[in-house]
């Protein structure tokens, strides 16, 4: 069901705020819930669950790799583990603990990456994480969820904990803009219809949900129908919703945070070479990016509604 | 499977473990011998005599766990928990053979009773330090142990893990470090040196043993300090011989990653006969 046919921007908390207020409420929920962070805990968030359970957050210092293989450890003993770091930390220094310890023995790890994309802003690329999907994709085993706002980061968190195997959460560190209102239900694997259209479709994931909604407002005011997909499951993709959208609107836009060629855009392109081929256009990132705001760099690195705008009228240009 | 305390027994035990490596690498053309024969003693001391556990009922909540960090060393482990009777004796000549349960190093797949699925180096010890911590959440009795090579913790996040174990106070766990002093390339001195090694983990806040590692009372004796140790984990430096029971073998860099060959594989079986 469509829940925005005129989308307006408003600001509601960061994903990664979502994500420690709701290991908070696991926490209480669940004793088997455990935490590991490397000395990041007031900015992952989890010090909302540190604080109330002291006991069960493991802090490991800088030392990402140990992090994610004291997490696999704790879950082969039955704990219901959630590491986190930034995201360009523990999918990188953690990434062969990842392969070796939690994806190829199908280990029950929950691994949590903030600060991820340009939108971290000031600190710059080395913080920046552009290719935490590509290599979440890229173990076998893992569900990798991308959740666009409040609403849907808690959901990915629940959804994880309640799930027997390795999931990978991308959060960011800037406010989110409010896609959901907090009814929303959500289901791993099936993207969501955030906006209803019958000439092209925008696909989007993570912050780039809510330029996908300004975007499709814009191309209707030019007469163009826009529907929006939320990719909030990177992995499995939503193969069916894909091809639907490419058969009824015949074109499609992919945008995201993240390398443009190793993320989203091309598991959509996969998906649709697989079901129903159609010309897509990619709005992503090429290149390491800089210090600055986070709107200035996703205003200057392309990441806007209007780019959206521009590429939708491309990709709606190249149906026959 | 019969336990038993008898250092006499033991070596027995340890004479048929040592034959099925030899038997199963020369079976295989392929494999890691040299550091399987030098781990024999500590393995067969800890499922004969030390680890709380039961092949039949393997997955109990209160079992030791145990976790071979150098995964390489695959046939000894396969060869103890086949003569523990977790495993089939008759398949060990399957050893990295496609469908075997026997894999090139363990894999949880195949073998649900292992703990880990291991291989890739440096690893283990940060999987058991994990292990402990559930344990201790859980105010559990059980213990966790973790055989590391030498050439294998020249990996960084081994030094991660020993000082998270300390720091931590992990006291259920106990590494044991198969100090044979060879490693693929050749002498670990040669190679990157660990020296003073004792002393490293000492330095790391570690409780640390030196023992020889085929002195079965030796070891004995060094698990029980382990578990009798509180307030910081132990590690055991255990002094091996690469290859150790097949005099050619021994201290030979050669049968690091080499199987023996038909006619090797006889000579070897006559001096473990």
């Amino acid at each position: 069901m469509p829940v925005n046919t005129k989308f307006e921007k408003k600001m509601g908390p960061a994903t990664r705020e979502a994500f420690g207020r709701t290991l908070a409420e696991l926490g209480r929920e669940n004793p088997n819930i455990v935490v590991g962070d490397a000395d990041l805990t007031k900015s992952t968030m989890t010090t909302y669950f540190g604080k109330e359970f002291p006991g069960r957050l493991f802090e490991c210092g800088i030392a990402e790799a140990n992090m994610v293989a004291i997490g696999a450890g704790l879950a082969m003993a039955g704990k219901i583990p959630f590491v986190a770091s930034f995201s360009a930390f523990v999918m990188t220094k953690g990434f062969e603990q990842l392969r070796c310890l939690v994806a190829y023995p199908n280990v029950n790890l929950k691994v949590v990456g903030t600060h991820s994309g340009i939108s971290i802003g000031e600190d710059g690329p080395s913080q920046m994480s552009m290719e935490d999907l590509a290599l979440a994709c890229a173990l076998p085993n893992f569900t990798v969820l991308s959740p666009a706002d409040e609403t849907a980061t808690k959901w990915a968190v629940r959804w994880a904990a309640a799930h027997v195997g390795p999931v990978f959460i991308r959060t960011g560190r800037p406010k989110a803009p409010v896609v959901y209102d907090s009814s929303a239900t959500f289901e791993a694997g099936k993207a969501v219809e955030v906006a209803a259209g019958t000439d092209v479709t925008l696909v989007a994931t993570g912050l780039l949900v809510a330029e996908a909604l300004l975007a499709a407002g814009q191309l209707a005011e030019e007469g163009i129908s826009a529907r929006v997909l939320d990719i909030h499951t990177i992995k499995p993709i939503d193969e069916a919703a894909l091809a639907k959208a490419a058969a009824e609107t015949g074109a499609l836009v992919v945008a995201e945070e993240h390398l443009v060629d190793s993320g989203l855009g091309v598991r959509v392109a996969q998906a649709l070479a697989r079901t129903v081929p159609a010309p897509v256009e990619f709005i992503g990132l090429d290149r390491f990016a800089e210090s600055g705001s986070p709107d200035e760099l996703l205003d200057k690195y392309g990441l806007r509604a209007p780019q959206i705008v521009e590429a939708a009228r491309r990709a709606v240009a190249r149906k026959k | 499977m019969l336990r038993t305390s008898n250092p006499e027994d033991l070596a027995v035990i340890c004479k048929q473990i040592r034959r099925h490596i030899v038997t199963m690498t020369g079976a295989a053309k392929s494999g890691h011998p040299g550091g399987s024969l030098s781990a024999v003693e500590t393995l067969v001391t800890l499922y004969w005599d030390v680890l709380n556990h039961d092949p039949a009922n393997p997955k109990s909540a209160g079992r030791d766990r145990f976790i071979l960090s150098k995964g390489h060393a695959a046939p000894v482990l396969y060869a103890v928990l086949a003569e523990c009777g977790y495993t089939p004796v008759e398949s060990l000549k399957t050893l990295r053979k496609i469908g075997s349960i026997y894999q090139g190093h363990p894999d949880v797949r195949y073998i649900p009773v292992l703990e880990a699925s291991t291989g890739s180096l440096g690893e283990g010890l940060s999987l058991a330090l994990g292990m402990g911590l559930a344990a201790r959440l859980d105010n559990a009795s059980w213990r966790t142990y973790v055989v590391l090579g030498d050439g294998e913790i020249q990996e960084g996040q081994i030094w991660e893990a020993a000082m998270f174990g300390a720091f931590n106070k992990v006291d259920n766990v106990c590494a044991i470090v198969d100090y044979n002093r060879l490693q693929l390339d050749g002498a670990v001195k040669d190679i990157l040196d660990l020296e003073p090694l004792a002393a490293k983990w000492r330095a790391f806040g570690w409780h640390t043993l030196e023992v020889d590692g085929h002195d079965i009372p030796a070891l004995q004796r060094a698990f029980a300090e382990a578990a009798a140790t509180k307030g910081r984990p132990t590690c055991i430096v255990a002094n091996t011989v690469k290859g150790k029971g097949v005099s050619f073998m021994e201290g030979n860099p050669k049968w690091h990653g080499v199987a023996p060959s038909p006619e090797e594989v006889e000579l070897a079986l006559k001096e473990l006969a």
